[in-house]
């Protein structure tokens, strides 16, 4: 565990990626196989079940310092994360006022370490819990913690929270949590793991996908030399992904080298139908079978020992083009979906490629020759739901246009480019595949509230909450209502998470010619600088209007652009619109409120 | 507005005003008379009639706000006499010259802590424990997230970074005045004796530093090395501007640092971007805040600068203190301090 968080410190400290790799090469070549499994699989951000809440760890903490619930909980805001919060807090502790009068000591080790709280029980303790391998923290203590109750468990968790020291405690608190992340991307930990190895990246990046389950063996399975290969049956393969198009490169290829097809705006998975079973993972490594019963019905007519990259959409089956992303994310979320929201939202998987067939790895081959044995295959199935992409013919390079062009009637978010002549790659290759997006839709919206952000931005005014202009007389346009569950969609639902903004506010100030009002409609968080955060920060503090809460509201006065990828009906917002993707795109210091956009510009921009 | 309306000091304008006395304490405008804790930009401005601040401190003010500035150079616990207000400068130990200023009339006490800190710091006069009847206090770390560790233990950790790449510059950005004089001389105590590579900026404050014979490690512009001189291995001090900007182009491939309170939280670091977090303050961190309330033996407390509203709520909940924050909401800017 020391060892461990000591690495953790390392690697958080955000120094250059190659001195993180090394770092992390060189410790997991020290740890034992099953220590090495772990270490892995929380870098990997795997970690993920919560064994204690966030809230009770602080009552405990509130307990052990003493302090006022509501003092930890601006401790909490001012940090933006309960288990460093706590590792803070619990250093502080030890330290009177009066020691902190004292001349400095020179430095010990010991005098890293701060003094301790003194728990509330002392619980029997091996004093040396901070040096037992990760292993049994993971496989035994954790666990063990969580499952006592009560009173004991206050008392052992304030036993160790007294003999770690404050990284220590940090790391402990998270793991608790499920909170436990390192910022290093698994593109840097398969480095490091190639580093430590020898063995291929694209091996291990393999040999990672699915499951990985902490344990001696997976780890040596994991370095093992690449003949002593069995794959499991569940294993997909790393994707493929695509670089945005460099327009100024077209001019140097020939039209009829490439693949031009639709980039469809649903969530990238990969089918694996192999040793009898099937298989659906989502981009995100999950194993999304129990959500698509309708795909895996029709799917279980695959020959054995396929696999195939594709989208998941919702599309039923008269329309000629996909539902929203929306619909797809109210299937997502359901792990036993309901008859009627099947009926309702029907999926379907639109196949870009073929991976295997017959148990035979295809990635090798050229995309032509892929697609070729794609189509049979599909045809022989003869099942509407898994259908191939089509492609779009490319006369010449204008044609490339006029098919982004019709992206967005077509439901699409722009168009792919393959080289027909490729074989799959794995993860993001400059090369082979590209993409050409829509441009965003833009509109030039209001700041009218603004809250800190969380995490590294927890003491900026960060997250802000956007409105165009309405006229006073006019009522909010009606939802597409619909169901009455419309799902929230992602990144623009309600203006915070909990006790949203707007809605703790009954009116939204009035515009400064008459007849005019603001009307709340988009949040975003991203796409300013740290610099014109800093400046913006400032400026809120000083043209605050009003508090509620963690929230601020602001004189109606910067314009910022914000670009998103889609405007929805909605019923769930006072708006009356939901936009997708929204983030800021420029600070419009140019522009004056009174012309920032209205909601009808918002409104003309839905899709029919 | 916090201040009892019949008390010694009141709040102007132009900023912390007794009227008995005619004199302002870190005025935001110019003002006739000027008293001055110290010479960060947030207290120190330029443009009054007359001055008044601790004797050390007039090297750092004649540069920053004009050579030929009417300034009276007092020593620590001087009494300064006017219309019958006995008003006194005691040490805040924040930086050279740095001061609290007491107004004493009709048996009342009142204390204005400017910034300072408690920890030693061998480039200043130590803190002095003032007892007051009305504080005002700063508190820019008033949360108890905030408790620094020994000096030595983060100089220790400083160097030994520094020294773990000998192949490449090391760049540690501080605040120009103040803190970066703090940290050379706690690299001397700690041993260091060779020369450490300055940024102009910290290079025009060092004279005044100099002058009180605080021992240091010899210094130099990196400007006045030259350019084909390496740079592997060496320290450099800039001020947190200074990144980013192309004076750092002679430092491409450097590893940094920064010498800050705020490094204390992890997600303030992130935010610095790339580099390693030293936290250092020349502030008071919450038991220091804490403890200087108490010693003061205040029976009002008014706080400035920072976290005000959670330390006032525990004084007042916790310790029964009458505590408030005083408002600065009436459409100046919002006073950030200079050095944090
Ligand atoms: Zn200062
Ligand atoms: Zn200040």
């Amino acid at each position: 565990m020391r060892s461990f968080c000591r690495l953790f410190e390392e690697l958080d400290r955000g120094e250059g990626n190659l001195a993180r790799i090394q770092a992390l090469a060189s410790h997991l070549q020290r740890l034992d196989p099953a220590d090495a499994a772990w270490t892995l699989h929380l870098l990997l951000g795997k970690q993920r079940r919560r064994l204690i809440t966030a809230r009770r760890l602080r009552l405990l903490a509130q307990e052990i310092t003493g302090m006022p619930e509501w003092l930890i909980e601006a401790c909490h805001a001012q940090v933006g994360d309960t288990a460093e919060t706590i590792a803070l807090l619990l250093v502080g502790q030890g330290r009177s006022a009066e020691g902190a009068n004292a001349i400095d000591s020179p430095p010990t080790s010991a005098a890293a370490l701060s003094p301790r709280p003194s728990p509330p029980a002392a619980a029997n303790l091996d004093p040396a819990a901070a040096d037992w391998p990760l292993q049994r923290w993971m496989e035994e203590e954790l666990p063990r913690l969580a499952g006592l109750d009560g009173a004991e468990q206050a008392a052992a968790l304030a036993a160790h929270w007294q003999a770690l020291v404050g990284g220590e405690i940090l790391v402990l608190n998270k793991l608790l949590t499920g909170a436990f992340r390192v910022g290093v991307g698994p593109g840097l930990v398969v480095k490091a793991l190639a580093l430590a190895s020898g063995l291929e990246e694209s091996l291990l990046q393999h040999r990672l996908m699915g499951e990985f389950r902490p344990s001696a063996a997976a780890w040596q399975a994991l370095l093992a030399a690449p003949s002593a290969d069995a794959v499991p049956a569940s294993r997909p393969y790393p994707f493929q992904l695509a670089c945005p198009l460099e327009p100024e490169r077209l001019a140097g290829w020939t039209p009829s080298a490439w693949l031009a097809e639709w980039k469809w705006d649903g969530i990238r998975a990969q089918l694996i139908h192999r040793s009898g079973e099937l298989f659906l993972w989502s981009r995100g490594e999950e194993l999304i079978n129990a959500s698509f019963p309708d795909l895996l019905a029709p799917a279980a007519g695959l020959p054995e020992g396929t696999v195939l990259d594709g989208e998941l959409l919702v599309w039923p089956a008269a329309e000629p083009r996909p539902s929203s992303f929306g619909e797809l994310q109210r299937r997502l979320g359901q792990r036993r979906p309901s008859t009627r929201l099947l009926a309702q939202a029907p999926a379907t998987y639109v196949v870009y490629d073929l991976l295997e067939a017959e148990g035979v790895d295809q990635r090798p081959q050229p995309l032509l020759e892929r697609r070729r044995r794609l189509g049979l295959l599909l045809e022989a199935l003869g099942q509407p739901q898994l259908r191939p992409s089509s492609p779009l013919p490319l006369a010449d390079w204008d044609d490339l246009e006029r098919w982004r062009a019709r992206a967005r009637d077509s439901g699409a978010e722009g168009v792919m480019l393959k080289d027909l002549a490729a074989p799959y790659g794995s993860g993001r290759q400059r090369g082979p595949w590209w993409k050409h997006k829509l441009d965003p839709l833009r509109l030039d919206a209001v700041l009218l509230y603004a809250r800190n952000g969380r995490g590294r931005r927890a003491n900026l005014y960060t997250d802000y909450t956007f409105a165009l202009w309405t006229p006073e007389d006019q009522p909010i346009p009606p939802g597409s209502g619909g169901s009455s569950g419309d799902p929230p969609m992602a990144g623009a639902a309600e203006p915070w998470a909990e006790g949203s903004a707007a809605a703790a506010i009954g009116a939204e100030p009035e515009g400064a010619r008459t007849g005019r009002r603001l009307v709340s409609f988009a949040s975003a968080y991203s796409g300013l600088s740290d610099a014109e955060l800093v400046e913006i920060d400032r400026w809120i503090r000083r043209h605050t209007t009003e508090r509620f809460g963690p929230v601020r509201a602001v004189q109606p006065e910067l314009v910022f652009e914000l670009a998103f990828e889609g405007v929805q009906r909605s019923s769930r917002h006072r708006s009356g619109i939901a936009v997708r993707f929204p983030r800021i795109s420029r600070w419009r210091r140019d522009k004056p409120a009174t012309e920032a956009d209205t909601l009808a510009t918002a409104l003309a921009l839905i899709q029919p | 507005m916090s201040l009892p309306a019949d008390g010694l000091l009141r709040l102007s304008p132009e900023g912390l005003h007794c009227p008995v006395a005619d004199v302002w304490i870190d005025p935001w405008r110019p003002v006739p008379h000027a008293l001055i804790t110290h010479g960060h930009a947030d207290h120190a401005r330029p443009g009054s009639g007359e001055y008044w601040a601790i004797g050390s401190a007039e090297g750092i003010l004649r540069r920053r706000l004009g050579a030929s500035i009417d300034l009276h150079g007092l020593s620590y616990g001087q009494i300064l006499r006017r219309n019958g207000v006995r008003i006194s400068f005691h040490s805040a130990g924040h930086v050279l010259g740095s001061a609290q200023i007491l107004l004493e009339a009709g048996g009342e006490r009142w204390l204005v802590s400017g910034d300072f800190k408690r920890q030693a710091d061998p480039s200043c006069t130590p803190f002095e424990a003032v007892r007051a009847d009305l504080l005002i206090s700063e508190a820019t770390f008033g949360l108890p997230i905030y408790h620094w560790q020994p000096t030595a233990t983060v100089v220790a950790e400083l160097i030994a970074w520094w020294r773990s790449a000998p192949q490449r510059a090391s760049v540690v950005f501080c605040y120009a005045f103040g803190k970066a004089q703090r940290l050379l001389a706690e690299l001397h105590r700690a041993g260091v004796e060779e020369e450490v590579l300055l940024h102009g900026a910290i290079q025009a404050l060092m004279d005044p530093y100099r002058a009180a014979a605080v021992p240091m490690p010899p210094t130099r512009p990196l400007s006045e090395l030259d350019r084909s001189a390496s740079l592997a291995g060496r320290l450099v001090l800039a001020p947190p501007a200074a990144q980013g900007s192309s004076w750092m182009a002679r430092l491409r491939g450097a590893q940094c640092g920064l010498a800050s309170g705020w490094m204390a939280v992890r997600g303030a670091r992130r935010r610095r971007g790339s580099g390693r977090g030293f936290v250092l303050s020349d502030h008071a961190d919450w038991p220091g805040l804490l403890q200087t309330v108490r010693q003061s033996q205040a029976r009002r407390v008014v706080l400035t600068h920072g976290q005000g509203e959670n330390l006032a709520r525990y004084l007042r909940e916790e310790e029964g203190i009458d505590c408030s924050v005083l408002s600065r909401d009436d459409g100046r800017s919002e006073s950030r301090s200079e050095e944090d």
